[in-house]
């Protein structure tokens, strides 16, 4: 082979793996939202009320938020596998959410239970904890991470931020770039 | 397959660590016709093993150090007790830090080599000069770009060192946030240019071209665009069947003789075992925090305070990544998010000039590293609310429509700022953990507070609608790790050589960020390579010469 058409043969070649590897993308993600979830660590009520939290966090007003998202279910797959030791943290904090609860709304029954308003105060309360650092950051993992964790359903979380994972992009980019060409 | 060597065969080199520097030497040593065995503790991966999944590989960071395993202390003089903390980050896998890096990619410039001489002395500070000059080591610098593979416009920098061939592939696509930095750049009469990155803008040598996909820092890169050793010269090495890259191999000590002289090194293989590898000679290219830290492990009866560090040198000195960031708000989507990370740079304020009042310089960058997690998490101005309705607006306001300038600036080189062995932390191979003993001079807060206010201007020239710029603070958390075993022509305040060469001993060479005098103004690996290239020739003269 004389190196122009080795360069070409190469080029070629380089294009046909980069073409299989936006398939095999395509297909994991298909695979992982046509999955029906299920909560394999947490409880049904526990998986409530941190969900009753997590859509303070990224609410559902404007459009979908971490509720249609399916955070909850990343939040259990983080539980299960990569942050097995966050559990406590979680327990307790959890625990401590509900006793400032009661402590603020006596009469209220549970997380999920409250309206509007009394969440706002509620999240107001607990906002500088630690346990509420976790969750927002397990919150925005789950809004935004990849859908393989359970998480992201529907690509929610990228295209409210306008964001695509592809294998390959082709500039002009954005709105300045592409000015820059005319 | 590449070859295989028996721990108990005398190899003529052993080299620990396959990043910039280890994956040169090996390439280097094994084409002069030596035999090598490189001791990776890390991982040996493939393109398969990445993947775009920002929670895996930027915030379990498997690419990186395990501080699980490998934990660090931290305090900020000597006077204190270190405390548990993260302080330094380094790709841990065959290639090192060049397979997860942003792959910035600049030359050092002649100024960087003796700042002593043309400064002068600067107060609380160690400045010295290289023992090299600039002009000894461009030819190394155009072999680096040759064979790794480095994308960039030469003549592009007024400011540029002068260099003997362009590089070897174009520049990569602009982005937004570069068209509105150069824009805005030009208007202040400053001097924008195409950043060097060491990813390959068209097919190179076998290698795929950038398919622009984002995903650089923390990420390996799946078409084999970004130049990693990893992507370049260690496949080569491999192929000279002279050496062989043994991974999961975690170096403990490096024995020596009663001569003073090494024989070889001990490590514990993936599944704990110790084993002993022999050689003539030993390369330590483990990094600019794990090179001392396995010299101060290496003691002995005959060198008591650690390998090689006679002179108590060995681990102080240590240089950091230094910098400031400020970030933008622009009225449509500029999608920065695409792309490598870094398309524009100036340099006009890389020297230090008195006028400022201060030692110093930096250059700036125009570039977008976020990822979507993680801009949702740091990347957003302080005043926006952290959750509810206004927090989720931003999200969807902000990803598209920001840019960040980062300076990356110098850092002055100090002798308490140290790598050293925590007295009473372990790590989960029993060795004492890595202490880092750090505190920025005062110089180093004032260049950054000077560039950014140099960035704020850019932002603002270019029209942003919301400008947030970083704090000066004192840096805590590394990832770039430089000076800790300097050279030098004085035995008494260097480790090594001019030529990487232990002062202690003859058959012991050190080369990677660890034997920088200087920070420069950051992005070390163009340089760590071309010294490890220089080094390497001096090791093969000498092998071929019975001189080592
Ligand atoms: C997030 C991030 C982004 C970066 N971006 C840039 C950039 O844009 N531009 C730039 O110039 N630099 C960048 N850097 C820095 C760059 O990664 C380093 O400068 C470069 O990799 C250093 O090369 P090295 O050969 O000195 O060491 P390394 O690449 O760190 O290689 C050392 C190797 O030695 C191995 N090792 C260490 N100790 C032992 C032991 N005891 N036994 C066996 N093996 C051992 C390590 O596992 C590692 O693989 C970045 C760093 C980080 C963390």
């Amino acid at each position: 082979m004389n190196s122009t058409s080795r360069r070409r043969f190469l080029e070629v070649a380089l294009a046909a793996q980069a073409a299989e590897i936006a398939v095999a993308h395509q297909h994991a993600r298909t695979a992982a939202s046509s999955r029906t979830p299920v909560l394999v660590m947490l409880g049904a009520a526990e998986a409530r009320e941190l969900e009753a939290l997590a859509s303070q966090i990224i609410p559902s007003a404007s459009s979908p938020g971490a509720r249609e998202a399916g955070v909850i279910y990343f939040i259990d797959k983080a539980l299960e596998t990569f942050d097995r030791e966050k559990r406590e943290a979680y327990r307790r904090g959890l625990e401590a959410a509900q006793v400032k609860r009661r402590e603020l709304f006596p009469a209220s029954e549970s997380i999920a239970a409250l309206d509007g308003g009394q969440h706002i105060a509620l999240l107001r309360a607990i906002e500088s904890t630690e346990f509420f650092g976790l969750l927002r950051t397990h919150t925005v993992m789950g809004f935004l991470g990849n859908p393989e964790y359970g998480g992201n359903r529907d690509l929610i979380g990228w295209k409210l931020i306008g964001f695509e994972d592809a294998a390959r992009f082709e500039p002009p980019f954005g709105y300045y770039d592409r000015e820059e060409r005319r | 397959m590449s070859v295989r060597f028996r721990p108990s065969d005398t190899v003529d080199f052993v080299v620990i660590g396959s990043g910039a520097a280890g994956g040169v030497v090996a390439k280097e040593l094994s084409s002069a016709g030596l035999r090598v065995v490189v001791l990776e503790q890390g991982p040996h991966l493939r393109e398969k093993d990445f993947t775009h999944d920002e929670i895996k590989f930027f915030h379990r960071g498997v690419l990186v150090n395990d501080l699980k395993r490998q934990p660090n202390t931290f305090r900020k003089t000597e006077a204190e007790k270190a405390v548990r903390q993260p302080a330094v980050m380094y790709g841990r896998q065959v290639g090192g830090g060049t397979v997860h890096f942003t792959a910035n990619f600049w030359r050092l410039h002649e100024v960087d080599f003796e700042e002593r001489t043309r400064w002068g002395s600067v107060p609380g500070a160690s400045l010295d000069d290289w023992p090299i000059r600039y002009a000894e080591l461009e030819p190394y610098y155009t072999k680096v770009e040759q064979e790794f593979g480095v994308s960039g416009l030469a003549g592009a920098s007024p400011f540029d060192p002068p260099r003997s061939q362009p590089y070897p592939l174009p520049p990569l696509p602009v982005k937004s946030g570069g068209v509105l930095f150069e824009r805005a750049a030009r208007k202040l009469g400053l001097h924008p240019y195409p950043a060097p990155m060491a990813i390959l803008s068209k097919p190179y040598r076998g290698r795929g071209a950038c398919t622009q996909c984002g995903y650089c820092k923390h990420f390996g890169c799946e078409v084999r665009a970004k130049s990693s050793s990893l992507a370049s010269v260690i496949p080569m090495a491999e192929r000279t069947g002279r050496c062989e890259i043994r991974a999961e191999s975690y170096v403990r000590k490096i024995e020596v003789n009663a001569q003073g002289r090494v024989t070889g090194a001990v490590y514990f293989d993936s599944r704990g075992k110790e084993v002993f590898q022999k050689a003539r000679a030993v390369v330590v290219c483990a990094n600019g925090a794990e090179t001392p830290r396995l010299l101060l492990l290496s003691k002995s009866s005959r060198f008591p305070n650690g390998l090689a560090n006679s002179n108590g040198v060995a681990g102080k000195y240590f240089l950091a990544d230094t910098g400031i960031e400020a970030h933008g708000l622009f009225e449509h989507p500029l999608n920065d998010y695409k792309g490598v990370h870094v398309s524009r740079l100036i340099h006009d304020y890389y020297d230090s000039d008195a006028k400022r009042g201060f030692f110093g310089g930096g250059g700036i960058d125009a570039r977008f590293d976020w990822y979507p997690i993680n801009f949702a998490l740091d990347g957003l101005p302080k005043d926006v609310p952290r959750w509810g309705e206004g927090f989720k607006s931003a999200l969807a306001r902000y990803f598209t429509r920001s840019m960040t300038l980062l300076a990356h600036t110098s850092c002055l080189s100090v002798e308490s700022n140290s790598i050293s062995l925590d007295p009473e932390l372990k790590d989960s191979w029993g060795l004492p953990a890595l202490r880092l003993t750090f505190k920025n001079h005062p110089d180093d807060l004032n260049v950054q507070r000077f560039l950014r206010d140099r960035m704020v201007e850019i932002l603002e020239a270019a029209g942003a609608q919301k400008i947030w710029a970083d704090d000066a603070e004192d840096l805590v958390y590394t990832g770039h790790l430089m000076g800790s075993c300097r050279m030098g022509n004085d035995p008494r305040t260097s480790v090594v050589n001019g030529n990487h060469r232990a002062h202690d001993v003859p058959n012991l060479f050190l080369v990677d960020g660890s034997s920088f005098v200087t920070s420069g103004r950051q992005q070390p690996t163009c340089t760590i390579a071309a010294l490890a290239y220089r080094a390497a020739e001096f090791m093969v003269q000498a092998s071929r010469k019975g001189e080592v």
